[in-house]
Order: C-alpha cells, then sequence, then structure tokens
C-alpha cells in the first residue's frame, strides 16, 4: 500500500510563515463552513459520523469527547492542543507544528466553536521550544485576519518532563503545579483545567477536523478500517535508510510502511514509542489500527544486530526516569525492573527474576494510576513472549560463566 | 485541594508559577534560594510549593548551570544511531561527565530523553537549538561555535 496523504498535503503546499498561502491553498473554509452552515451540535454531530478516534495514543472517539463538553453546564470551558509529544521515537507533531500550524490553528478554532470554549492553550513541550515564534506568528496572524473572533490561544511551554503529556499532568503544569497525574475521574470533558471542563487533543487529531468539516464524514468514513478512520501520521526511525513521518490509511500493513522507510534485516519493530507493542519479523504483516496496534504511530526498526535485553533494559531506565512518583507502582516498580535489567545485562541474572518480571508487570499495569505505569511492562512482557529464549540463553550463559571462575579461582 | 479556587479567567496568580521560575533560570542559569522565596512571596505561595515545582521538571536546575547547556539524547532510536559514542565524544571534548560543567562555566552536560528528532538521530539541543546527524567529528564544530 502506498503513501496516502491527506494530512501532510498542506504541509508541503503552504508557507508556514504566511497565513494567506495556507488561505490559498483552500484554509479556513471548513471553519467558515462550520460557523456559518453549521450549529455546534452538528459539528460534534459530523465529528461522530466521521468515526475520527485521537490521535495522541489512546485512541478515544474525538466526537463523543467533544459531547460531553459541549453538555456541561459551565460557562467557562476550555479547549488544549497536546504539542508535548514526548513518546520515545515520535516527532509527526513537532512536523505538522512546523509545516502547517495553521490547519492546527484552524482546527482548534473549530473544536473551540463546536464546545464552547472560549480560551484555548497549546501545550508545547520545552524540546520544541524552536517552534515558539512560528506558532506565536501563525496565531497572530489568524488574528489579525478575524479569524479567531473572541477565541483566545495561548501558548504555554513545558519545562521538560514527559509525563507532561498524560492529559491530567498537562493541566497541573499548566496550572503552574508539579507534572503529576491526577486521580481520575472526575474526567477532564466534566472537570478539567482549572476545574471546567476541558477537551485536550493531540495536534494531529486536530488537524482531521478541518477535513470532516470540508468534506464530510461520509468521504472521511470511507478511509481506513470499520474501527479506524482515516489515516495516520507514522514517525519511522531506527533501523532503516529513510527515517521520516509518512501518512498511511489506517490499517495498511507494517511491512508495507517498513518497505517506504527502507528497514532491512528486521528483527523486531516497537509501535507506538517507549511503552509499545513488540512485534517480530515474523508477524509484519500485522495490520496498524486501533483494533490491532497503533498507539501514537511512533514506529522504531530494530535489525538483526540489535539485542533484546539491552533494548528493554534501556527503556524501562527511560519509565524510571520519567515517573513522576505519585504512586508507588510505577515509582517502585520501574525501579525494581531497572535494578532487574540492569543484573540481566551485566550477566548477573537468574530463572527466577523472569518470573519477578512478569509478576511486577502485572501489579503495575493494574495498580498504577496513570497510562505511564499502566502501560510501561509492555516491552518486558511483549519480549519475554516473543524473545523469551534470548533472556534464557543470557541467563544460562552467565551461570556457565560465573562456575567457570569458581572452578579457575 | 485544601485551597480553595484559584481559577478562572487568567487562572489566578499560581498559573504565572512555571513561567516565572523559567524566566529566573533563563536569566541566570539556575533558580537559587533566593530567587524562589521572592517568587513565592510575589505569588502569595509557600517556599516548598515553588521548590517543588523548581525540582520537578528536567529544564529546571536549583543549582548554577554552564552557559550553555548540553542535552544528548540517550532514548532507543538515538542508541541505534550510536549516540553513546556521541556522548563519549562530548565528555572527552570538554572533560566533564554528565551532569557536571566545565570549569570555565562555558557548558554544562547533560542526557535527556527523547527530543523529537529521532529522524535525525543521533540529536542533541544546546539551549534551546536542534543539531541532528551528529558525528564525532562535526561534534567539535558545533561546540566551538558557542561562545
Ligand atoms: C505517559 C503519557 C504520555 C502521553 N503523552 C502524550 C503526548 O505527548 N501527546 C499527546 O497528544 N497525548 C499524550 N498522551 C495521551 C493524553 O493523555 C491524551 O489521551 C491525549 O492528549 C488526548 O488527545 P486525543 O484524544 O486527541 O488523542 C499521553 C498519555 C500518557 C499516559
Ligand atoms: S503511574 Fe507513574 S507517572 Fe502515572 S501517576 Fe503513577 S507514578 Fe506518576
Ligand atoms: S530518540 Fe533521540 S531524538 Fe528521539
Amino acid at each position: 500500500m502506498p503513501e496516502n496523504r491527506v494530512l501532510l498535503k498542506k504541509c508541503e503546499a503552504i508557507d508556514p510563515g504566511d497565513v494567506d498561502s495556507y488561505v490559498k491553498a483552500g484554509g479556513f473554509k471548513a471553519l467558515k463552513k462550520a460557523r456559518d452552515r453549521m450549529s455546534p451540535v452538528e459539528v460534534i454531530e459530523a465529528l461522530k459520523a466521521s468515526g475520527l478516534r485521537g490521535r495522541g495514543g489512546a485512541g478515544f472517539p474525538c466526537g463523543a469527547k467533544w459531547e460531553l463538553a459541549r453538555n456541561s453546564r459551565e460557562k467557562e470551558k476550555f479547549l488544549i492542543c497536546n504539542a508535548d509529544e514526548g513518546e520515545v521515537g515520535a516527532f509527526k507533531d513537532r512536523y505538522v507544528l512546523q509545516n502547517d500550524p495553521f490547519s492546527v490553528i484552524e482546527g482548534m478554532a473549530i473544536a473551540a466553536y463546536a464546545v464552547g470554549a472560549q480560551e484555548a492553550y497549546i501545550y508545547l513541550r520545552a524540546e520544541y521550544h524552536f517552534l515558539l515564534e512560528g506558532l506565536k506568528r501563525a496565531v497572530e496572524q489568524v488574528k489579525a485576519k478575524g479569524l479567531l473572533k473572541s477565541l483566545d490561544i495561548k501558548i504555554t511551554e513545558g519545562a521538560g518532563a514527559y509525563v507532561c503529556g498524560e492529559e491530567s499532568a498537562l493541566m497541573n503544569s499548566i496550572e503552574g503545579r508539579r507534572g503529576e497525574a491526577r486521580c481520575r475521574p472526575p474526567y477532564p470533558p466534566t472537570r478539567g483545567l482549572f476545574e471546567k471542563p476541558t477537551i485536550i487533543n493531540n495536534v494531529e487529531t486536530l488537524i482531521n477536523v478541518p477535513h470532516i468539516i470540508a468534506k464530510g464524514p461520509e468521504w472521511y468514513a470511507k478511509l481506513g478500517t470499520e474501527k479506524s478512520k482515516g489515516t495516520k501520521l507514522f514517525s519511522v526511525s531506527g533501523d532503516v535508510r529513510q527515517p521520516g513521518v509518512y501518512e498511511m490509511e489506517l490499517g495498511c500493513k507494517l511491512g508495507d510502511l517498513l518497505t517506504l522507510a527502507r528497514a532491512e534485516n528486521v528483527k523486531l519493530v516497537q509501535v507506538g514509542g517507549a511503552s509499545g507493542r513488540i512485534v517480530p519479523h515474523s508477524m509484519l504483516d500485522t495490520r496498524l489500527s486501533f483494533e490491532t496496534i497503533l498507539g501514537s504511530g511512533a514506529i522504531t526498526v530494530f535489525n538483526e544486530s540489535r539485542d533484546v535485553i539491552d533494548i528493554v533494559s534501556r527503556t524501562m531506565g527511560f519509565f524510571n526516569k520519567e515517573s513522576c512518583g505519585k504512586c508507588t507502582p510505577c515509582r517502585e516498580g520501574a525501579e525494581v525492573m531497572v535494578e532487574i535489567f540492569g543484573r540481566l545485562v551485566k550477566g548477573d541474572g537468574v530463572h527466577e527474576d523472569l518470573e519477578i518480571l512478569e509478576d511486577l508487570s502485572h501489579v503495575m499495569m493494574d495498580a498504577s494510576m496513570c497510562g505511564l505505569g499502566q502501560t510501561a511492562p509492555i516491552p518486558v512482557l511483549d519480549t519475554l513472549k516473543y524473545f523469551r529464549s534470548e533472556y534464557e540463553n543470557r541467563i544460562d550463559q552467565s551461570a556457565f560463566l560465573r562456575r567457570l571462575k569458581v572452578i579457575s579461582a | 485541594m485544601a485551597k480553595k479556587k484559584e481559577h478562572s479567567k487568567a487562572g489566578g496568580a499560581r498559573e504565572a508559577l512555571l513561567s516565572m521560575i523559567k524566566e529566573e533560570q533563563l536569566n541566570s542559569g539556575y533558580v537559587a534560594d533566593k530567587a524562589m522565596a521572592e517568587i513565592a512571596r510575589t505569588l502569595g505561595l509557600p517556599v516548598s510549593d515553588v521548590y517543588g515545582v523548581a525540582t520537578f521538571y528536567s529544564f529546571l536546575s536549583t543549582t548554577p548551570t554552564g552557559k550553555h547547556v548540553i542535552r544528548v539524547c540517550e532514548s532507543v532510536p538515538c542508541c541505534l544511531r550510536d549516540a553513546e559514542m556521541i556522548i563519549a565524544q562530548i565528555r572527552g571534548e570538554l572533560g566533564i561527565a554528565p551532569g557536571e560543567t566545565t570549569s570555565d562555566g562555558r557548558f554544562s552536560l547533560e542526557l535527556t530523553n527523547c527530543i523529537g528528532a529521532c529522524d535525525q538521530a543521533p540529536a542533541m539541543l544546546v539551549d534551546d537549538e536542534v543539531h541532528g546527524g551528529l558525528t564525532p567529528e562535526n561534534i567539535v564544530e558545533i561546540l566551538r561555535s558557542y561562545d
């Protein structure tokens, strides 16, 4: 299956520093159509009919989420564009923000109209500070054209914390707090930023919106699979000759994407970033969709020369560093995982370690408070499933070497 | 959640906290105890709250840093492109380990997680600037371009 460029088309066609080039390319037609010819409820119905699901990782139906906030009786509501993109191996939101900020703003304006938000935020990760000026200019230009009406779009920058991509931690961060996750419910559409109903959407989710409004939900729903509509942006990196952002129709085969990026001698692929699922070489026919595997669309490719234990060890190091520390299963669990993997890598592992890893994984998944701790053990469990013999061989080898040492001593 | 309602339009004083700390970080290179006390007084917050925020985020520091902060990505996609070699090269070039500052105060070296430049791996940030496609050779030149 070749690429299907719906979202990326404007990225190449427009000048990100010039709103007029965006207008010339058909920009803001969708916003005008929504405001002039559709009621907010009709916009939400269109979103629901399109089947658009959130692109930030969880895949929550977008229209249904908006409806929750719309139906709240609170007068003050917020909209947040999640531009924190902290997932390891993800850079598609960066690409969009850099090359087509106007689509993001148009998507936000339509969302704000639909849910009734007067104030909106773009939460930009600190690592993307170099995008700030361009984004500010884009917002100013759209505002100067009178296209935002009374909507106020602020840009808030993070300060270096992966967990702040998680929606409740993100809201804490905007409120000037530590970026720790919050207990839920209540969920943001009922009670979110400053305790007001809040819609949080990923950058990519928002740029789908103008297309759906302009061309209609029926057109959109023809793309993709039964439960995964539209196209998806994939950030492909690792052992490939052509890393980059690719846009494919949902339901495409992982192998097709790897061919485009020119992957060679593939041993395994991780789909969805650090907490993504592991796909061994024998399963590259797997289709990418919400029904199967997807996540944020970060695709990391590993070739034959790569060591599974080393990869997972580093990944656990990542989670251990980024855990916000609020709940015990994640804070302590990640620490213990790092300790065990450290031993496995060093050659001090024992077979019982594998059982402990499995037990601990289940505890973390069941008992952690937010998605970070709940999904961190996925690569552990997946590699234990598909590459168990590598773990066992390493442990046997280590035991052998230890015996040798005893004999020679 | 004992304190009531600081929400509404502007979100109250607290919303300014993170950006004030960041401003201090930018101006002074770190957030000193005195600065934290000052910010706490301005916003009417306990100093412990300010300290809590200042120590949570990896781009904020409560101890002095060098004029330029180098953050080399150590996440998996960069490691696949020999990030470790790059880190070793920078360590050798500057004579410091991650977490340290050169004696002339020019550079601090830190390791960081994915900076969203994996398509240009191995990558690093120097202050706000992204440098991708790092090699042991071009690293020297890049570092030289910062005074
Ligand atoms: C640890 C963690 C990190 C996350 N990071 C991001 C992120 O960087 N960007 C993002 O859009 N969503 C991220 N999410 C998902 C958000 O919590 C939220 O589901 C999403 O922004 C909702 O938008 P959507 O419905 O448009 O996908 C993260 C979730 C978790 C648990
Ligand atoms: S799961 Fe981890 S990141 Fe999430 S709240 Fe618990 S400690 Fe924090
Ligand atoms: S892993 Fe280094 S930039 Fe993403």
